[in-house]
């Protein structure tokens, strides 16, 4: 239980117990995936009195190991989990979807002079009283050099989606650097959100810029300051007091990796670990976990969507008709209630329902199994042998696959071939490991069908160029991650005009345009909006879910022990 | 005797080349590779996964990028972690210790208690004890590790409350008594299934023993049972647990996958499974060979240690 200093112990715990049938799902539960990220109907709260100085520690549980602690370089969505505490980016975004100033004074606008008219000219003012956690002042030096190390051909970075845009950087004065992009990007305001300014004085000493002390006990500008990592099981992180900031009001904020959500669960319950971060609590537990003395349980929306992914180069799903029949004839309610214990919202859009850019109004799904057999009659697709439909030689049969070992989505997968059977299709289980799946076989499209979740956003923004890019398909070549090989020249026009608009509502009725335009195409078939279902101790203020950031142990600097 | 450890050692060193390349050629010819883990999220587009595999220097050859590895191994170079960047012998050296702790502790329980209940099953065949003792080792034997940890976590952790569920310390703490503390579910646990094994082991050697001439003509002579159970039977029936020993030699070093998940327990069983699933070629590589230094060391000590303490056994 913990103590006003937030630090645990076992003795004195009231706790409830789990009856014989939860106790035995624990371990089916336990190889059950789970793909996250954002928020929806979370309960949040904000913090009424913070301590006047960091008080007692934080337990963050995470179900995957942060390893990757240079902000720039590949990692994944636990690793900025740290990144938000170590380092900080020149602006942020809040829950509301509103840009909050970090290391800039000022977030750039048109009206504030900080962007040209043509959105081609950058002038950043920033902070002159942020201190690296050496001592260094921070400068406009450090942006100019994150940067330009982002842009460094020998340096394994991440991304340059937007900064390859970026030339003539110049510094002004120590608090105010300009660039100019190539052409005008509006996402990169959103990239830039995400990207974390790393300190030049430490790193441009390095003759490897891919291997130094500093990967591994980072020095940022961030509410807290390196401790220590024992690998494998914790990361310790020790309050900066200088933080230009607010906050933080913990001491101490460690993330412990739980490898087994199961596990991990139990030790929330048992009082050893405060919150409990990606992966959260497993669907099947959320009941009675809202039963629990002492903690408080947020089921939050995340930014990714489940969904059918359907490879549209593949023999049946090139006719429009046969996706919208498939989609028809999925009993989504059941998916959601029977699978996910109704804790998921049924969407129709790849852009979440509480981000600024999402276009309400769309057609609604009813599950209608003949008027989806109606559609395929129609179009000719005469039921064959065995009840399964063909049209041309062509047979409506298909594989679909999924991570093996994800417990939900193969659950999922037998009501699709129950659902799909029904109308005369033939779905194939072809389920693979992670490391699998996720390589050549989902990048080159060599799938039929795949049942995942993507959070298609770019940061907070809804330029999916990268997805639904006609350019954006590596299976021909392209530069991005369009898997379904999805080709529409409407659909590149509003991106292409999307991410040259700097006026957001410009901006929603394009992407609105583009969202009517993929949900009639039905290039990916939507099964639900991904949730996260975290818990905290009660006591524990200022936990906030954030959709716009791939974790919601964004904003630690703000937790307190009430 | 020499002559047969060079022999041996010369031996092993093949035998470490040749597990090498066939460890090296499955893991790179196994789908999927360090990467996938970005594919499916929005942060690496296809061009930037190309980018950094050819910066790994992934995209090379796989005989090109295996003497580089082997080479580099050599002299002393195991590479670095794909994951976090550090050395693979420090990132071995990190989990080493916390795995020792446990199953050192886990042996130590097994063997006493496993030695106990085998020479008194021996020795009291077909009693109830031996009775209890053999059914009670099929039971611990054929239930997962998992199962007995799950169990351990929900009567002592959820239940009472009396020990902590998981974890090797209490962060911030780490005091001795902490760290037992921490210890006794999970090395207990692990000890079940280790105390079956070994009062089995124990017992089937003993029976042997206590059944021979010798035992009869000592008991023939008046000696007393003590005398004839600690100097005579325990002695010669202890020599067939040097095998098993050397044997378990390397599953000491090598972790315990399961109940190092149950209980977080931040060992080389975890590491070598979050290396695997991360396609972590070093620490992999690393992890690799070091179980097959070991296995080679272990099996090679215990037939010395046999040469050594059975007279009977010449080498060379």
């Amino acid at each position: 239980m913990a103590d006003d200093t937030g630090k645990f112990g076992v003795g004195g715990l009231h706790v409830g117990i789990p009856n014989r049938r939860q106790f035995f799902q624990l371990g089916a539960g336990a190889a059950a995936g789970w793909t996250l990220a954002g928020n929806a109907f979370a309960q949040t709260e904000r913090p009424t009195n913070p301590p006047d100085k960091p008080r007692g520690q934080v337990i963050a549980a995470l179900s995957q190991e942060p390893t990757v602690f240079h902000p720039l370089m590949p990692g994944i969505e636990v690793d900025q989990g740290i990144w938000w505490q170590v380092f900080s980016p020149l602006w942020f975004i809040e829950p509301d979807g509103k840009f909050v100033p970090d290391l800039a004074r000022e977030v750039p606008t048109v009206e504030n002079g900080g962007l040209s008219a043509d959105g081609l000219t950058w002038k950043i003012k920033l902070r002159s009283d942020v201190k690296w956690h050496d001592g260094t002042p921070f400068t406009a030096e450090d942006v100019k050099f994150s940067l330009e190390l982002i842009n460094n051909p020998d340096f394994r970075v991440r991304n340059r989606v937007g900064h390859n845009l970026v030339k003539d950087i110049k510094v002004v004065a120590p608090d105010e650097i300009h660039w100019r992009m190539e052409a005008p990007y509006s996402p990169y305001m959103s990239i830039l959100s995400l990207t974390f300014i790393v300190p030049k004085h430490i790193l441009e000493k390095l003759s490897d810029p891919n291997a130094s002390p500093f990967h591994n006990a980072p020095v940022g500008t961030g509410p807290f300051r390196w401790g220590e990592r024992v690998p494998g099981d914790h990361i310790q992180l020790n309050a900066h007091v200088g933080y230009h900031g607010k906050g933080p009001y913990v001491e101490r904020v460690v993330f412990k990796y739980i490898p087994d959500l199961t596990v991990l669960y139990t030790q929330f319950r048992t009082g050893q670990v405060d919150y409990t971060g990606l992966q959260g609590i497993l669907p099947n537990f959320v009941q009675e976990a809202k039963t629990l003395k002492g903690r408080k349980i947020f089921v939050s929306a995340t930014s990714s969507v489940e969904h059918v992914a359907p490879n549209l180069e593949f023999g049946p799903f090139a006719d429009r008709t046969v996706r919208e029949a498939l989609y028809l004839a999925i009993n989504k309610q059941a998916i959601i209630d029977a699978l996910n214990y109704g804790l998921p919202t049924q969407t129709e859009s790849f852009v979440p329902q509480q981000a600024w850019s999402f276009q309400q109004g769309l057609p609604q799904h009813k599950y209608d199994p003949a008027k989806a057999n109606a559609l395929l009659d129609a179009a000719g697709w005469t039921r064959g042998s065995g009840g399964i439909r063909e049209k041309g030689g062509v047979k409506l049969e298909f594989t679909n696959s999924t991570t093996s070992g994800n417990a939900v989505r193969e659950q999922t997968q037998q009501l699709l071939i129950q659902d799909w059977r029904a109308i005369g299709a033939a779905m194939r289980v072809n389920n693979m490991p992670a490391a699998v799946i996720w390589g050549d076989f989902w990048q080159q499209s060599k799938f039929n069908s795949v049942l995942v979740s993507v959070n298609f956003m770019l940061g907070s923004d809804p330029d999916v160029t990268p997805r639904f890019g006609s350019g954006a398909i590596p299976a021909k070549g392209g530069r991005g991650y369009n898997t379904y090989q999805y080709n529409s020249a409407e659909a590149d026009r509003l991106l292409a005009e999307g991410a040259k608009q700097f006026d957001l509502a410009q901006r929603k009725t394009t992407y609105g345009d583009l969202q009517k335009l993929i949900r009639n195409d039905l290039a990916i078939l939507p099964l639900f909006q991904g949730f996260i279902a975290e818990g905290v101790k009660e006591g524990l203020q200022g936990f906030r879910p954030n959709i716009n950031t791939s974790i919601n142990c964004w904003n630690i600097r703000e937790w307190y022990w009430a | 005797m020499a002559r047969y450890v060079v022999n041996r050692l010369a031996q092993a060193v093949m035998l470490l080349v040749i597990v090498s390349a066939i460890g090296f050629a499955l893991l790179h010819l196994a789908p999927g590779g360090p990467l996938s883990q970005f594919a499916a999220s929005a942060q690496m587009t296809q061009e930037d996964l190309d980018r950094v595999t050819r910066q790994l220097g992934l995209d090379r050859p796989l005989p090109i990028q295996y003497l580089d590895w082997f080479g580099r191994m050599l002299k002393g170079d195991w590479g670095k972690s794909y994951r976090d960047g550090e050395a693979v012998l420090s990132v071995i050296s990190s989990h080493l210790g916390a795995t020792l702790e446990l199953m050192t502790t886990a042996t130590i329980i097994a063997v006493l208690l496993g030695g106990w209940i085998g020479i008194l099953g021996a020795l009291r065949r077909y009693s109830l004890f031996d009775s209890l003792a053999t059914v009670g080792a099929m039971i611990a034997l054929s239930i997962p590790t998992f199962w007995f940890g799950l169990v351990a976590i929900y009567v002592f952790s959820v239940k009472l409350g009396w020990l902590p569920a998981g974890n090797r310390q209490t962060i911030g703490d780490g005091s001795f008594l902490d760290l037992l503390h921490h210890l006794i579910a999970p090395a207990l646990v692990l000890a079940l299934v280790e105390t079956a094994m070994w009062g089995r082991f124990m017992r089937s050697s003993m029976l042997e023993v206590i059944s021979q001439d010798y035992i009869r003509t000592a008991r023939a002579k008046g000696m007393p049972e003590w005398r004839i159970l600690t100097v005579h039977a325990l002695r010669n029936a202890l020599l067939p647990m040097i095998t098993v020993a050397g044997l378990q030699f390397p599953t000491l070093l090598g972790g315990a996958l399961v109940a190092e998940t149950v209980f977080t327990w931040p060992g080389m069983g975890r590491l070598f499974l979050d290396s695997i699933g991360y396609r972590d070629y070093p620490v992999v590589m690393g992890i690799l060979m070091f179980s097959a230094t070991m296995v080679l060391i272990g099996s090679l000590l215990a037939d010395i240690l046999y040469a050594v303490v059975d007279p009977r056994i010449r080498v060379g």
